[in-house]
């Protein structure tokens, strides 16, 4: 089994960011060459950048109803300069929004790593480019940061609310996105790791339990919330906050956490929220 | 979940908002028609489990309708396919029911064919947007998609494999994994054979001639 330490110390001891590290890695694995697989990526980035323009724009309303339009009020306020947690926070509430909202309402998405958490990533990257005015390939770059973290996740636990519930989705992708948030601003790979830890572990034990089964509530606003963590992690990690579990071992305890945790908890919509009498009512009205 | 790729983590590029009910629903649908062999025109779709229970609200009708109609996971047109097939005359109609002790997310196609074909195929969409074929014509297999594949109708006597596996062996095509099921002894059997290399029109060909074949069915891997 892989362990994203390993990768860690190739870096330093190379003198290459983890996403060299794992293009480097990729190369071989899919027997293509550095500019296919750039290209493959290119186009995920291109799709990202869509959907969060589709998604802040509109004014749409989900299958079931329950969710469409949050986006818009999120970016509104923070156009008129009224928002309370500044330009970069409320950038990436909107944009982590836009996209659940779009997957949520039939849009085109990239599943990063799941329909349910694909907000995080584009939201994070997007606003930290737009905050830093990053160049392209850097962009390109952190994604491989971000999707390497991805499998390691998967290799040594998984990426499935039905498996290991909502922290094996959103807190996978918050920990995608807080690494590649680092490496784009400029930090070491060590803090890259850091950061991932940090946001993991925010997230350990959170259950998937959506209204009705379906991707919407409560997974649309808990995009924006751990997109917003991934930020806060990151932040910690490139001041130098360092994380006492490393980062392997935060993986492994939320595969371990998962396996643990009830089955009513891993998408099956039959405890939390899913079974409040406010997600009863809505599952009734809707079946 | 074992070594994969990075791709498998920032992908697919899909219309939402389900990896399992909506791309993978897409997906069951277009292996649905590769195994028909020709453009559906109607049938029937039963959903069973999570698909029958939240089919709706993931749009898993449409997608699978989709699928029906030849579109990939990340066609915008996904949600008209329902309208896109009245207006080319195809008549699709959705049933729930317990299809029995199978993965929550199934489906049973039983779908007709422009030139007469008629198939049944059950399948599972079974996470990620990863789906595989359970039983064509009630017969078990096990396809998921991602091989150049070959289903052939023949029937069970000695050798009838040999001279398949021969052929293949002769054109340079590796096996990955193969699996036979047959109704009784003698009788009709299925053989599924998921290759490396693709296999070429010439030598389908050569196997359609070979005894005691009845039919070869060549489906080319999803994107």
């Amino acid at each position: 089994m892989r362990a994203y330490e390993d990768w860690v110390r190739e870096a330093e001891t190379k003198g290459l960011k983890i996403s060299e590290v794992v293009v480097q890695d990729q190369m071989e694995e899919l027997e293509l060459a550095e500019q296919m697989l750039f290209q493959r990526m290119r186009k995920n980035l291109k799709v990202m950048r869509e959907s969060v323009a589709a998604g802040l724009n509109s004014e749409s309303r989900s299958l079931s109803g329950l969710v469409g339009g949050d986006a818009a009020k999120v970016e509104g306020r923070r156009k008129n300069g009224e928002s309370l947690v500044g330009e970069l926070m409320s950038g990436v509430i909107a944009r982590a929004l836009a996209v659940a909202e779009l997957n949520a309402c039939m849009g085109k998405i990239v599943a990063a790593p799941t329909a349910g958490s694909c907000g995080i990533l584009p939201a994070v990257l997007l606003t930290v480019e737009e905050a830093r005015q990053v160049a392209e390939h850097d962009l390109l770059h952190a994604l491989f940061t971000a999707a390497g973290l991805g499998m390691i996740i998967a290799e040594r636990a998984n990426v499935s609310g039905a498996e290991g519930g909502c922290q094996a989705e959103i807190g996978s992708a918050a920990a995608m996105a807080a690494a590649a948030a680092v490496e784009l601003a400029g930090g070491t790979p060590r803090q890259t790791a850091d950061a991932a830890a940090i946001a993991m572990k925010s997230m350990l034990g959170l259950v998937c339990d959506p209204v009705a089964g379906f991707v919407e509530v409560p997974c649309v606003k808990r995009n924006a919330t751990g997109a917003s963590i991934a930020l806060v992690a990151a932040e910690m990690a490139l001041s130098g906050v360092t994380s006492v579990i490393p980062i392997d071992e935060v993986i492994d305890a939320m595969g371990e956490i998962g396996k643990q945790m009830p089955c009513a908890l891993k998408e099956t919509a039959q405890g939390g929220l899913a079974m409040t009498p406010t997600g009863r009512r809505i599952q009734a009205d809707f079946l | 979940m074992g070594k994969g790729n990075v791709f498998d983590l920032l992908g697919p590029i899909m219309v939402g908002p389900s990896s399992s009910h909506t791309a993978g629903a897409v997906r069951l649908g277009a292996m649905a028609r590769k195994i028909l062999g020709e453009e559906p025109v109607g049938g029937t779709i039963v959903l069973h489990g999570s698909f029958a229970t939240t089919g709706k609200g993931h749009g898993t009708n449409l997608a699978l309708v989709a699928g029906l109609l030849g579109m990939d996971p990340d066609d915008d047109r996904i949600p008209e396919a329902p309208k896109i097939a009245r207006e080319r005359g195809l008549n699709f109609a959705f049933e729930t029911a317990d299809l029995g002790d199978i993965h929550p997310n199934s489906v049973k196609f039983d779908i007709l064919g422009r030139n007469g074909c008629r198939v049944q195929v059950l399948g599972s969409s079974i996470g990620g947007g990863t789906i595989v074929i359970r039983e064509i014509n009630d017969f078990q297999v096990e396809i998921r998609g991602d091989y150049p594949t070959l289903v052939i109708l023949h029937q069970d006597l000695p050798g009838v494999v040999a001279q398949v596996t021969l052929l293949l062996a002769t054109a340079q095509i590796n096996i990955a994994r193969m699996r036979v099921s047959r109704e009784k002894r003698g009788a009709q059997a299925l053989m599924v054979l998921e290759t490396d290399q693709k296999i070429d029109e010439d030598v389908l060909g050569l196997m359609r001639k070979l005894p005691k074949i009845y039919q070869v069915l060549a489906i080319e891997p999803l994107e």
